[in-house]
């Protein structure tokens, strides 16, 4: 790959193309399909509308020069969670759940939850200009990996300032998996 | 017409170029090229091999030898009536052969069948490509679902647990091959396809050759991981006939069955050229490093025309040992014809590989090195192809429970002891 041949490498500031139309085409999408994921009774019909959602967050992740995170989006949520999901859903009867009662007694909290998002996004839409740096520094796509990789995996002084919360974090999960290895087995 | 003529001097992707016009010139061009050879090739070439492993002749009545046997298969598909059952639910049944045709036709814009020769590269290409083919279980688990039927819910759901299970051994395996592009002056990998091959370039090396045999291991892994995430025998338990009549696709017919078929070929031509990538070199020639001279390159630029040669000689020997009885006649003429076509594209193939030598700058001279290199991929991909008919002729079915123990028990371990001995070699002698 040779860098010189290509602008858009050189540089990485210069404006994409159509991001205003593909912003807010994703961004539709991501939302629609999020208000079938909670209006469906067919729980599958849910799952699938979430598929559809998880994937336009991914396209948005791409918009902001993230590829690595798009990726490991539809990897992790998209392709392995999901089917998981699924999986257990397969396993309901569907028939008694759309006849079933929905248990939406948390309402009220989850209408407060709501009222204070929906504050949060009016004040950042009326003083973001101000709260929020104007042009965020855009990674360059092309090294965008590796830049995730210096900094998790860096030295300390140079960029490798999230090895320490990085490691931390992947003990979590060895926990996670352990418990979940030991809640399975009857005797060790 | 500038879009179209200021591409063809350019030594990167149409990708990189920005220049969307040869983007979807590339996009038709390889969107046709899967679907016929699938359709076409694969599939006769499929039917004739089992056929010959079983000592039976195979297709023989349409066409020569059954060449058009896949043709007349279509045409019937295509005019089957197309049942939904009264109890299944339409809108999913009919999204889920969508959902495994887009998935595993998506996977194909990143595939490098040459250094310039690919829709596009991405930097997160092997994450892309991992990614998207995993999405293709979703439709097989939702045609299972959505057919309200024992056997496809049995189906679907032995899909799924199959595909999440053999996935962690793949990209254990996957991440053992890209440990080893890091290991270079920069010290930094790359995760894109062309730049996966380059590593493989600038260390004069196939990766199944590199610290042997640490990673021919992962390329065992990964050769065995890919046939069960494409649901193919051994690994057939999604379909598999004695048990579920014919598994997730059961209540389809007609053409939404051949998309799931047309899915599962283009998913298989797929992974083989993720294992060609990271494994095999990819577009490069064999022996790169010793065979480089101009001399070797010229003999190793004929091979396309020489292959289409010898196809062209097969045709022309059947067509020599053709029955002479009248009946055959038309057989015989058609047959005689396809031959002088082979023998055509060969003679073009022989004459661009002769001629483009001339001027090293010109259009011709690339065009030349783009033939070398997609025919070294696809030649490549070709014995992956066989080899899953090969598999599907010789081996029984996994029992299930055999199927979890060989890709928990054996395979997972395995990858992470190769990927933790790959790292400490790798800073060894990195």
């Amino acid at each position: 790959m040779n860098p010189s041949m290509n602008p858009a490498i050189l540089n990485p500031y210069a404006a994409p193309m159509a991001t205003t139309f593909f912003f807010y085409l994703l961004a539709a999408a991501a939302m629609l399909s999020g208000l079938v994921v909670i209006t469906r009774r067919n729980a599958v019909h849910s799952a699938l509308a979430l598929i559809v959602t998880l994937l336009s967050v991914a396209g948005l992740y791409l918009m902001l020069y993230a590829p690595f995170v798009a990726g490991v989006q539809i990897i992790v949520y998209a392709g392995g969670i999901m089917v998981l999901f699924l999986f257990v859903i397969m396993l309901v009867s569907i028939e008694v759940t759309v006849k079933d009662r929905q248990f939406n007694r948390m309402w009220p909290i989850g209408l407060v939850a709501a009222c204070f998002l929906l504050v949060i996004f009016i004040g950042a839409y009326a003083k973001g200009k101000a709260l929020l740096p104007e042009r965020v520094t855009q990674l360059p796509e092309a090294v965008n990996t590796q830049a995730i990789a210096a900094y998790l995996y860096g030295d300390a002084g140079h960029m490798g300032q999230y090895t320490f919360a990085f490691e931390i974090a992947s003990l979590l999960l060895l926990v996670a998996i352990l418990g979940a290895v030991i809640m399975t087995k009857k005797k060790i | 017409m500038n879009a179209f003529t200021s591409y063809l001097g350019s030594k990167v992707t149409p990708g990189q170029a920005g220049n969307q016009l040869w983007a979807l010139i590339y996009v038709f061009i390889i969107f046709a090229g899967v679907a016929l050879t699938v359709m076409w090739l694969i599939n006769w070439v499929e039917r004739k091999a089992l056929a010959h492993f079983q000592v039976r002749l195979g297709p023989m009545r349409v066409g020569p030898h059954g060449l058009l046997q896949p043709f007349a298969d279509a045409l019937k598909l295509m005019l089957k009536e197309d049942i939904i059952p009264a109890e299944a639910d339409a809108v999913v049944f009919w999204l889920a052969p969508v959902i495994g045709l887009l998935a595993a036709f998506t996977v194909y814009t990143v595939i490098p069948f040459g250094p310039s020769q690919a829709v596009s590269d991405m930097n997160i290409g092997i994450l892309f490509m991992l990614g998207v083919s995993s999405l293709g279980v979703l439709g097989i688990v939702t045609a299972g679902w959505a057919s309200n039927s024992h056997y496809p819910l049995i189906g679907a759901l032995r899909s799924s647990a199959q595909m999440v299970s053999y996935e962690v051994a793949m990209g254990l395996a996957v991440v053992s091959a890209l440990l080893m592009t890091s290991l270079n002056a920069t010290g930094t990998g790359t995760l894109s396809m062309i730049g996966i091959v380059q590593a493989q370039q600038q260390q004069h090396i196939w990766f199944i050759f590199k610290f042997f045999p640490l990673g021919l291991v992962a390329f065992v892994i990964f050769a065995i991981a890919m046939v069960a995430e494409v649901n193919r025998c051994p690994f057939d338990l999604p379909e598999a006939e004695s048990e579920l009549t014919a598994g997730f696709h059961t209540e389809y017919s007609g053409l939404r069955w051949s998309l799931f078929m047309l899915a599962e070929y283009a998913a298989m031509m797929a992974v083989s050229a993720i294992a060609v990538t990271l494994w095999l070199g990819g577009w490069m020639h064999p022996f790169p490093n010793f065979l480089s001279s101009p001399a070797w390159e010229f003999i190793f630029s004929l091979f396309p025309g020489l292959s289409f040669a010898g196809f062209a000689a097969i045709a022309f020997l059947g067509t020599a040992r053709m029955p002479s009885r009248p009946s055959f006649k038309i057989q015989r003429a058609g047959l005689g014809v396809f031959a002088a076509l082979l023998g055509l594209i060969a003679l073009l193939l022989l004459a661009i590989a002769v001629g483009g030598r001339a001027n090293d700058a010109s259009i011709a001279a690339r065009f030349r090195e783009g033939i070398d290199y997609v025919y070294w991929f696809l030649l490549k991909v070709v014995v992956f192809m066989y080899l899953f008919i090969w598999y599907r002729a010789t081996w029984p079915r996994y029992r299930f429970d055999q199927l979890m123990k060989v890709g928990w028990k054996v395979l997972l371990p395995l990858a992470l002891g190769v990927l933790i001995v790959t790292a400490i070699v790798g800073v060894i002698l990195g």
